[in-house]
């Protein structure tokens, strides 16, 4: 594999640029692997490359029935943190955060990450008490978190609406100063390019239309373009998760729904972290190229549409101009939507099943893309070693029947409303 | 924007509506012996199929009655909408 650096680029600036490399092959399908991905995703992708970089099982392919990038991991608001209270989803994600901070150079792929910090807003008193909560278990879990003030807000939003007679007045919030964005589309190629170069096989235009399963175990896939042979699947469909399930005869705690997110024309830069405003379902930050980027609820009904209807759009900005009054002056560029994998307690599902070989990783409900990597990395651990990590051992499939919700938010089995 | 047919009201906006979820699941019978699993079909496991889906509504900011809906989860067209106590088939 060429690796990119400036005396990369240099040289091959002198043939115009026109000789680089594929960044990945184009195979076709092999008639059987030792591991089957299906989804080229952020979390199907970062599962390949893990697999063969840490546990040496390269005869694999990646099963993708659009193309690389063309699912939510290119559709996010590319939103990087870990200020998460249960120990289960802090402790996995921090994990995550530390295969970012190093994720360019492991990848030789600029993922621009930007640990530009995150801020959730509070406006009542026992927000705040309930936000200390949390960033005092934040910290007990390693991870960086800071209270702050009124005062304290104002210096890093002073464009924010602070007058005391607004609905939701800012009391203040939390801020995770260590989380930020990344350039979501160069974490798919960066994954994609690394696993390919390590034999790992990326089959794009191929559809999973089914399955060989017999006696309890896996014995294949049927796909668009012909039967493949494996007696592991990795299941990472994100948002057709459910789809699938129905074609193995499985009903899994999980709501698909529609997120939507847009972007404003680009503007100087004005606001140089994420902020979330959740009593008005919008949050917020601004694209290196100066865009403002900001979504919020989901459209609110069961929905595999892939782009959304207006009143939400109009919603979740209504929420935005109430907070930061100058958006009503900006003009919204594009809008756009992603399928996602609701789960009923809100964290994700990364474990086996009850078929032999059948590895099952979804649940990302609106925040799958930070944990792309630390995903990756314990998914291809249960799928080499079959059996789970500690880091994912609480996202277990019975931990519904069990009774070991790890609900964040504690909305319950509302997966519209969250 | 859904239009949908209150079946007490008529044709709407989607915004005086809310929505409650899927239409199909059935609680167990009350005061009966109900093992783990069959609770936890109940409120977690949902099909959420990608097609058909008979789903509730609640006509909140109107008559407040809720209903049934049958509305494609691709298309979002609303094929038939139903009182609670009808079938939809
Ligand atoms: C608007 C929006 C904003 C978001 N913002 C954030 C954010 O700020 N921070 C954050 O952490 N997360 C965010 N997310 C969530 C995040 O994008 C997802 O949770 C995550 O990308 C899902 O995992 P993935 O990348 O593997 O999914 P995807 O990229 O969707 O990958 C799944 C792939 O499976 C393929 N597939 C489906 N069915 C089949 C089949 N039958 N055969 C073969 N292939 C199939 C699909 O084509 C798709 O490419 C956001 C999502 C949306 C839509
Ligand atoms: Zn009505």
């Amino acid at each position: 594999m060429q690796k990119y650096s400036i005396f990369s680029l240099i040289k091959n600036a002198f043939s115009n640029h026109e000789k680089w490399d594929l960044a990945w092959k184009d195979p076709s399908p092999k008639k059987e692997y030792d591991v089957v991905i299906i989804g080229g995703g952020g979390h199907g992708l970062a599962t390949a490359y893990y697999l063969a970089k840490e546990h040496k099982i390269t005869n694999v392919a990646i099963i993708e029935k659009g193309w690389i990038g063309g699912g939510n991991i290119g559709r996010n608001t590319t939103i990087i943190r870990s200020n998460f209270m249960y120990d289960d989803n802090a402790r996995f994600n921090e994990f995550g955060m530390n295969l970012w901070r190093n994720m360019s150079q492991e990848l030789n792929f600029n993922v621009m990450f930007s640990p530009r910090g995150i801020i959730n807003l509070a406006h009542s008193d026992a927000q705040m008490n309930a936000y200390a909560r949390r960033g005092n278990s934040m910290r007990l879990n390693g991870i960086d978190a800071v209270l702050l003030d009124r005062e304290e807000i104002k210096k890093i939003i002073p464009m924010a609406d602070f007058s005391e007679d607004v609905r939701y007045p800012i009391f203040g919030g939390l801020a995770q100063p260590s989380a930020g964005t990344a350039r979501h589309d160069a974490v798919a190629w960066g994954y994609a390019r690394q696993a390919d170069s390590m034999g790992v096989d990326i089959i794009q235009n191929c559809e999973v239309t089914g399955f060989d399963v017999s006696g309890g175990k896996i014995l294949g896939v049927r796909t668009s373009r012909g039967d493949i042979k494996t007696k592991k699947i990795g299941l990472c469909v994100a948002g057709s998760t459910n789809v699938l399930a129905e074609k193995l005869n499985i009903t899994l705690p999980i709501e698909t729904h529609l997120l939507q997110a847009c972007v404003s024309e680009p503007v100087k830069p004005i606001l140089d972290g994420v902020v979330t405003f959740g009593a008005g379902h919008f949050y917020i930050s601004q694209s290196d190229k100066g865009e403002m980027v900001m979504g919020g609820d989901l459209d609110g009904y069961n929905s595999y549409a892939q782009k959304g209807n207006l009143p939400t759009i109009q919603h979740v900005l209504t929420g935005g101009i109430a907070l930061f009054p100058f958006l009503s002056r900006l003009k919204m560029l594009r809008t756009w939507g992603g399928i996602m994998d609701m789960s009923m307690d809100g964290s994700p599902i990364i474990d086996k099943t009850h078929i032999d070989g059948l590895y099952l990783n979804c649940g990302w409900c609106y925040g799958g893309f930070k944990s792309v990597p630390s995903s990756g990395w314990t998914f291809a651990h249960t799928i080499a070693q079959d059996r789970v990590h500690e880091l994912n051992e609480g996202f277990s499939l019975n931990r519904f029947s069990k009774g070991y919700l790890l609900d964040e938010k504690g909305l319950g089995t509302k997966t519209w409303i969250s | 924007m859904l239009n949908i047919n209150c079946p007490y009201c008529g044709d709407r906006s989607q915004k005086e509506f809310a929505y409650g979820g899927d239409g199909t699941v059935k609680r167990p019978e009350l005061n009966k012996e109900v093992s783990d699993e069959k609770w936890n079909e109940f409120v977690y496991l949902r099909k959420s199929p990608r097609g058909k889906h008979i789903e509730l509504w609640h006509h909140i900011a109107g008559c407040r009655q809720w209903f049934k809906v049958q509305r494609d989860t691709v298309t979002h067209e609303i094929f038939k909408t139903a009182k609670m106590n009808e079938e939809i088939k």
